[in-house]
Order: C-alpha cells, then structure tokens, then sequence
C-alpha cells in the first residue's frame, strides 16, 4: 500500500476579482477539500465589489463595506492568496506561472479570471498626474483626493461607469463637465427619448453635457489642465476621468499561445484550448460574446465550479441581461432589444414627460423582446420575466404598458399591491439579476436557515449583495415570510416625523440636486407634511444658508424665535440682550452706554455672563429696537448670544499684563472673533484662548480651544461643558497668529458643512472621529486652505450686524403690537 | 357696501391681512381679550388665539408656524391653529378668538362672549 496521502491538486487563480472569487467560493461549497488553492491578485486588497465602487464615490458606502472577502476568510479556507503582486508569465509546457516579483509557482489547474482593462484611446495628454480611469479601489482614491483639492472635473464617457463616475464627483462636491461621442446618452442602453430625459435630470443635478464631443487632447504640461474638443471648445479641469469602455484584460493568455480572439476563447465548460485551464469573467470571450457585467459572470461561475468539483456536464448559456443605472433618485432600466428591427416588430411606447416617466416595449412574435423605462421602474422585474420565459403577451397587449396591476387587472386577474404582487410572483421569478437569485431560492432560504435579517439573507444567497437595487423585495420578501417578527433595519434616523431621510441624506441631497430652497427640499425629497415642523425646518434652514452662501435667502418663519428675534426669549416671554465684547474687553464709553440704556429702559436685570460679557435681562419685545440702537451709537453690535452661531471668544490677559504669559492671547482672541463672529453653526460655538498652559480662559472646554505655549499656539477642539462634559482633543499645534486663524475658520467650515443641526463639536467629533478632522485640516494643507476660504466666503454675507438692520426699520412688525381702536 | 358695514358691528378691525407674514403672526393689544396672537398661515388662512401657551403661558405669536398648527417658542408645544388644542400626548387649549376676514381686513370679535 502507497503510505503517502494523495496529496490534493493545486489550482491556482489569476486574478483576485469578482468573477474568479466567486467561482473559488463556489467550488468550496462543492468540494470543499479537492484543491489546494492560491490566488495572485494583481490589486493589494482581498475581493472586493467592484459596482460598488460607484456608490463609494458617491459617498454612500466606505471602501470597508464593499470588501466581499477579508484576508480572515483567505486564511481560514485555507487560501493562500497573494495581493500586489501580478502574475507575468504562464509556462504552459512545465505548467507553471510566474510573479512580478519573481515567485514562481507550479499548478494543476490553473483559473484565468484577470477582467478588463479600461479602454485607453490615444489621446495626447492622457496618463498625465490629474487623469484616471474609473476601474479599481486606486481610481476611486485618485478621484476622491482629487475632489479634496480642485474644484472641476471632466469625465469622458457617457455610458454607464461616465455617468456614475460624474455623479459620483458631482456628490464629492466637484463641478463636472461629462464628454460624451454620440448625440444621446447611455446610446447602447437606451433609444434616444430616454437618453434624452436622463440628460435633462442629470443637467438639473448641475452635470454639463457635451454631447457629440470629440476630446481631442487632454491640456496641460505637468499634470492635467482640462480638455479641448475636436471643435476647439476647451474645458478647464484638474481631473479629467476616462471612462470610454473596457477590453478583455488577455496579456497573459495570449503571451502563453492560447486561443484569443476579442477574449479569451472558451467551451461552454469556460475551458480554453488547453484542458487544465479554465477562465471565466470578463476576460473571456464565449461563442463570440464578451461581457461587461456581472450577471453572466455568476452563472459562468457556477459552470466553471462544477467543471472544477468534477462535473463534467455543466454547461454554460448566456442568459438575457438587464440594465441598471445606480444613481440615487434617477432611475433606468433596459434589457433586449432597444428598438424595432424589423417590419414585424412592434413597439409600445408610454410617455408622461411632466413626470418624467418613459417606458417603451419592443414586441417580437408576441412576446416581449425589449424593454426600456425611465423614471419608473417599478414594473421592471415583471417585463423582464416576460422576456426571460417568452411569455405569450396577446391577453394583455392592450395595457401591457401600463404596467403589471393594470395589466393583470385588465386580463381578469385582481390588481396586486406590491406585497401581494411580490407574494404572487412566481417561485422561478428573478429578484436579483446581479447574482441571478430568484424568489424560491430566498423564501427557501430564509425558511431553511431561519434567516430574519437583510444580511443574513444577503450572505445566505447574494440576493441584493451586488448593486442593491432589489434590496427592497429581499426586504419585501422577509417581511411576507416573518410577518410581524420582522424589524426593518434602521438606516440612518430620519429628521422628523416629516420625513423618512436623515440629516446626512438630506444635506447631501441639496448639494447634489442642487436645491436652494425649503419647499424645493421638501418637494424634491417627499416630504409627507408640506410645511414640515419646528424641528426639520430651522434644520433646513440652516443647511441651505451653509450650502448657498450669499443666494440662499434666510427664511426668518422658519427660525426658531431667538434668531428670529435677535434675543434670547426668557420664561416670562421677555428677551436678554447681550451686545458683543471683543475678547472681553470692554471700556469706559460702552460701560457708560450700557448703564444709560439699562436706566432708560428699565431694565431689571444686568448679569456679567460666563463668556465676559454683560447681560441685559427682562427687556420687552417692543423696546428691542431701541435698546439696539442705543448700543449700535456705542459701537456694539450683537453678541449673538441667542443662536446656533459664534458666541464668545473667552480670553486671558496674557502676555501683555500677566507676568506667565507667554503670547499675546487677548489680541489673538480679538481677531478670531472678528474673524468668526455673525458666523451660523448647527449649533452653538464657543472659542477661548489662553495666554499660557495654566489656561485661565478655560480653552479646553471650548469648540475650539486655543492655549499659548513658549513656542506657538496649541488648538484644542470639540470640548464642551454642558451636559456632558467633555475635554477638548489636542488637534495639532502652530506657530503663527494667521496659522490659528487659518486652522480656525477651517475648522469650524468642515463643522458647518458636516455635523447634524443640533449637534455641538463635542458628539461631532466623536461621532467622525479625530483622525476624520485631522485629515481635513491639519494633514491636507489644500483641504485646510479651501475650507478657510468658504468659510471666509460665507462671512462675507454673514457678517452684518441684525441689530442696526432691525433698529433702522427692518421686521418692524415682529416688534410691535398692534392696538385696534375699541 | 351698507352690508358690509352693518356686518362689521361687534368686530373691531386690527390690520391687513398682509401686515402679518405668512407662516407668522402679528400681536395684539386688546381690552377685552388681553394679549392675541393673529396668525397668517402659509395659505393665507388668518386665526386668533389668546398669546399664552396653555403649558406655561409662552409666547404662541413667535413659534414656529407650520401648516394650520404653532409650535410654542418655550417648549415646544404643538398648538392646533383652528381649536387651540394642544396636540397629543400634551393636553390643554388656547383660547380661540373669533376673527374674520373681510375685503383683506382682520376682524377680532369686540368682547368677549
Ligand atoms: C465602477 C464600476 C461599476 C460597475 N457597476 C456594475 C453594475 O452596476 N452592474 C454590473 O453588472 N456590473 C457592473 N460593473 C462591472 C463589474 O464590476 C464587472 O463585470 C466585474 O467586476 C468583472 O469581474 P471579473 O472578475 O471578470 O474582473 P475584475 O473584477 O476586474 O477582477 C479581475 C482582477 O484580476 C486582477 N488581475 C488582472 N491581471 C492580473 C494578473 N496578471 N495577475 C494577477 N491579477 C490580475 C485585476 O487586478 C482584478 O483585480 C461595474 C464596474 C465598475 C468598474
């Protein structure tokens, strides 16, 4: 007897992507112990989504939620896999493949699963630093930092990954200019009329178009400066993507003698001319066909498995494929045929152009042979079920068009609301045409393995794991399985009880579909109460104040009374006035006005506040004016002690008195709140500096901090002393009075435009993390520059004093009270 | 013409409707029901209530207006415009004073009833 163990084959992948992996995953299911695998990755990341590269631009997932397989589970299946590290030569006599770096590895069955390449077209220019394709995890963080520095882009390409790549630019708040070809959009996609309304729904989210665009060169010398068109238009950009198509990546293949032609050429069993090697993905080519999404990509995987765990009859067909387009809010989908192409089809069209809703059917022997749709796609996985099984249409041909209710309804049967439409369709109905998953396989899962969550519906059988458009039925349909016992899981809370949408959403929303006024968001997003309330509206306020600074006109209705007022509202219906004390100091004059105004007025109450300056309590609403004015011919103006805005700049004597002084840190507190002051915030904002570590001014409890030490200045960040009690972090430290102030309008900007309403710094910090505001504004000197420039830009309309506009006349009516003649 | 004016027995005119901004109000010093908030809702609907939160007697005429309803500046107490009633869980009412509108008039009843 042979002692030695059969030693297991060795079968090696090429290529760490979404095609090979899948196959590696289904062959462990199949047999789990027939190989001994490794895998050579040419990216240095374990497997990841690559669709959901779009929706990481977009900034609606992290690179850490699109990773399909951890190194964790490389390991623990016993795969060794070796990332960064592309494979150069295959030695097919001694059947072997070669590394980069040199490693050399034999094998028994080798998998070829190496994608695509973006298509590269010779135009002058492209590879300069500034230009990418829109492909991998570094293209995305090329685009992504690129977005940090510069202000426009270009994308190249108005297929699918152009217009996801510019709206996921547009989203990173970057101006972007799409270059497309042809005359339409999506040409291969969808006919003319949906192509065109896409265009004009992505010309309203701010995306410039131009079409019949022949780039011509990519500008500038030592890194790229924009494009200029064949017709010598020249557009100025510091990113120009390209994203024109891709070719079957099959360098290896045919380096080593093998069958190519447009792509690796293989049986139905996804083998190539030479019996030990397979491929699959989109480096192969299959009775002619290539292939640029991942449907097919799945059932070739699951051929490929089975060929691997020793079956030989499995066999590989390309299944009709569908279409969708993934940005959030437009909605498109197509599979077939696009058009009649020949006397004996027909078309049905259905267009509400007001709504923005297309849809058109193409017709073939009485059975649908195309769909396109736009706007609303609801419908989608019915027609394409039609289309799929070849279903005979005549009973319905009248109101096919309509859509399935009015259809079903129609030719008898009863029109079905959504959940009695997903309970109806049948077992063999697709639901996720990513992963070809269909009903049966997720009731039966979820029935089989007790599954009660989206994601373990998800990890159990893929549906709604790729592009995640159906993620609605996989919910639809654990909800007709568990009933009652199932608990939607909770995204991001919603504002308010107007709205399902959270604040991140929202804000997100107003900058991408460029929304610059209240009714426009709560149009625009749906708002289910037309007015929205007292919580969502001095929300939204605030946000379209910060995101369209000198446009957006201030809704005073929709401010909550203190903002409204100038004053802060006491329990007894009357108002504080606090005028404004630079730093804290303060002189004879303004200490004399504001005794004159205290005895003129009678004011009850005068209190020296916790921010160094001096309270006037109990003042009528009628005398808010003049007690204004009296101040204003004093030279003091709001303090602003009644909004979600800079309040104080706490200071210490400092240097020019104090005998431990280091810095001048009046002078410096002096000049923050210049700089700072009429500034609106999410919430309120506090600033100290102290003129030596013994921090009398109390800087690290403050939003932002500044303490003086021998060699600069230390800035603190996002303390906070009421309720919760938080000391500041130590942000970094600097040198020079101008590098604080940079540092602090910075700051403060990238609160403005992330933290929710109602958030102070303290829970902001801690919620995006220190490292997050590191990054922003002390690491990246660009980012930190542009931040302190909209920041300064947005003061430019801020900093008018409300008082002196309310005390020569403004808003008179919200002080006065009327008296009728009784 | 006549109609209008005999019509006008028992109110007392307090502004135009314009003088209040939608989605605000305008106050009101009357004898016979103290201070009245006058509100103009976004659809130009105009109603009284006295000025006092039926909570802790806050302000109503500066909250937040928002459809047919004011939320109280001091704690947020969501008033229904048209009866007065706080909205659930809270329970309480403002007062209504009657008002009418007449060729873009505001009219609050002269006494109280
Ligand atoms: C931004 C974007 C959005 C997309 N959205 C969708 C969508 O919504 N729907 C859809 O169906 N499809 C979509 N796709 C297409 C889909 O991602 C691809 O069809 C799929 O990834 C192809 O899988 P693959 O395994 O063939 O190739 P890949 O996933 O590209 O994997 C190939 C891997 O092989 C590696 N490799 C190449 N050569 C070597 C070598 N010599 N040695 C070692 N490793 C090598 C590559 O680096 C790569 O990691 C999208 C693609 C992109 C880029």
């Amino acid at each position: 007897m042979n002692m030695i163990p059969r030693q297991r084959q060795r079968l090696l992948v090429v290529g760490n992507g979404m095609a090979g992996m899948r196959t590696v995953e289904n062959l462990l299911r199949l047999a789990p112990h027939r190989y001994d695998i490794t895998v050579f990755g040419a990216e240095p990341h374990p497997n990841y989504d690559r669709i959901a590269l779009s929706s990481v631009l977009a900034g609606e997932k992290s690179l850490e939620e699109i990773v399909i397989n951890s190194r964790d589970w490389y390991a623990e299946n016993g795969i060794r896999l070796i990332a960064g590290d592309p494979v150069v030569a295959l030695d097919r006599a001694a059947r072997t493949v070669t590394s980069a770096s040199g490693l050399t590895l034999p094998y028994d069955r080798l998998l070829i699963a190496t994608g695509s390449k973006p298509l590269a077209p010779p135009i002058p220019g492209l590879g300069l630093p500034g230009t990418c394709a829109f492909r991998d995890i570094a293209d995305v963080e090329t685009m992504i930092a690129a977005a940090r520095s510069g202000r426009r882009a270009v994308v190249i390409g108005g297929g699918l990954l152009g217009l996801e790549a510019a709206w996921g630019l547009k989203r990173q708040g970057m101006s972007v200019a799409l270059v497309h070809l042809m005359p339409t959009l999506l040409e291969r996609q969808l006919d003319a009329t949906a192509g065109t309304l896409l265009q004009r729904d992505l010309d309203g989210r701010g995306i410039a178009f131009f079409t019949n665009g022949q780039t011509e060169q990519i500008l500038g010398s030592e890194r790229a400066e924009g494009v200029r068109l064949a017709d010598g238009r020249e557009i100025p950009a510091e990113l120009v993507v390209v994203a024109i198509g891709i070719r079957p990546n099959i360098d290896l293949a045919r380096a080593a003698g093998l069958d190519v032609n447009r792509g690796i050429v293989v049986d139905d069993g996804l083998r190539t001319e030479d019996p030990d090697i397979f491929a699959v993905g989109e480096c192969v080519e299959h009775r002619g066909q290539v292939f640029g999404l991942v449907a097919p990509l799945w059932e070739q995987a699951k051929v490929c498995a089975a060929q691997l765990a020793g079956d030989a009859a499995a066999t590989y067909a390309t299944p009709p494929l569908s279409t969708r387009l993934k940005i959030t809010g437009v909605d498109v989908f197509s599979a077939g045929a696009l058009a009649a192409a020949d006397p004996a089809d027909e078309e049905i069209t259905f267009q509400d152009i007001a709504r923005g809703i297309y849809r058109k059917l193409v017709l073939r022997g009485g059975k649908v042979a195309g769909v396109v749709m736009y706007g609303e796609v609801a419908d989608a996985a019915w027609y394409f079920q039609l289309l799929r099984e070849g279903t005979d249409i005549a009973a319905m041909r009248d109101t096919l068009i309509l859509g399935r209710a009015v259809a079903t309804a129609a030719s008898g049967a009863a029109a079905p609301d959504p959940s009695a439409a997903l309970a109806a369709l049948p077992e063999t109905a697709e639901i996720c045409g990513c992963n070809g998953v269909c009903k049966g396989a997720i009731t039966g899962a979820i029935a089989d393995l007790r599954l009660t969550t989206l994601e373990a519906v998800r990890a159990h059988t893929k549906a709604s794991a790729s592009c995640g458009s159906c993620t609605g039925q996989v919910e639809g349909l654990l909800a007709l399985a568990l009933g009652g016992d199932y608990a939607k899981p909770a995204g991001e809370k919603p504002m308010c009880k107007c709205t399902p949408h959270g604040h991140d959403h929202v804000r997100r929303e107003i900058l991408a579909r460029a929304l610059r006024s209240i009714p426009a968001v709560m149009q625009e997003l749906g708002w289910t109460r037309p007015e929205g309330c007292a919580s969502c509206r001095p929300a939204l306020n605030y946000y379209l104040l910060c995101a369209w600074p000198g446009e957006y006109e201030d809704d005073a209705r929709s401010r909550f009374v203190n903002e409204r007022m100038h004053a802060n509202i006491q329990k007894d219906g009357t108002y504080s006035v606090i005028p404004r004390m630079w730093g804290g100091v303060t002189n004879a004059k303004e200490l004399r006005a504001i005794a004159e105004v205290v005895e003129r007025y009678g004011i009850p109450s005068v209190k020296v506040t916790g921010g160094q300056r001096i309270d006037l309590l109990g003042v009528r609403r009628e005398q808010l004016p003049d007690v204004w004015r009296d101040l204003n011919a004093a030279g003091m103006v709001s303090g602003h002690g009644y909004g979600k805005a800079l309040r104080t700049v706490k200071t210490c004597v400092g240097s020019e008195w104090c005998r431990f002084g280091t810095q001048d840190s009046t002078a410096m507190g002096v000049a923050l709140e210049r700089m700072t002051w009429g500034s609106w915030h999410p919430h309120k904002v506090k600033l100290a500096v102290s003129g030596c570590p013994r921090n009398c001014a109390e800087a690290t409890i403050k939003d932002f901090g500044v303490v003086a030490v021998e060699s600069g200045w230390e800035l603190h960040v996002g303390g906070n002393a009421g309720i919760h009690l938080r000391g500041t972090d130590l942000l970094c430290k600097v040198s020079t009075p101008e590098e604080v102030l940079e540092y602090c309008g910075a700051f403060l900007q990238l609160y403005r435009e992330e933290a929710r309403y109602l958030e102070r710094t303290a829970p902001w910090v801690e919620r995006l993390g220190l490292e997050h505001v590191k990054a922003r504004v002390v690491e990246d000197a660009e980012s930190r520059r542009a931040l302190h420039a909209r920041f300064l830009h947005a003061q430019r309309f801020a900093q008018k004093d409300p008082w002196a506009e309310r005390a020569a006349g403004a808003d008179a009516g919200a002080f006065s009270t009327l008296v009728p003649a009784e | 013409m006549e109609l209008g004016i005999m019509d006008r027995a028992g109110w007392m005119e307090v502004c135009g409707v314009q003088d209040i901004p939608r989605q605000g109000a305008r106050v009101v010093a009357t004898a016979a029901h103290g201070e009245v908030a006058v509100f103009r809702a976004l659809d130009d609907t105009v109603f009284a209530l006295e000025d006092r939160c039926p909570h802790k007697g806050g302000p109503l005429s500066q909250g937040i207006v928002h459809g047919h309803a004011v939320t109280c500046p001091l704690h947020s107490w969501v008033i229904d415009l048209a009866s007065g009633e706080a909205a659930a869980p809270d329970k309480g009412c403002a007062r209504r004073i009657p008002v009418r509108v007449e060729g873009g008039r505001v009219l609050l009843a002269a006494s109280r009833r």
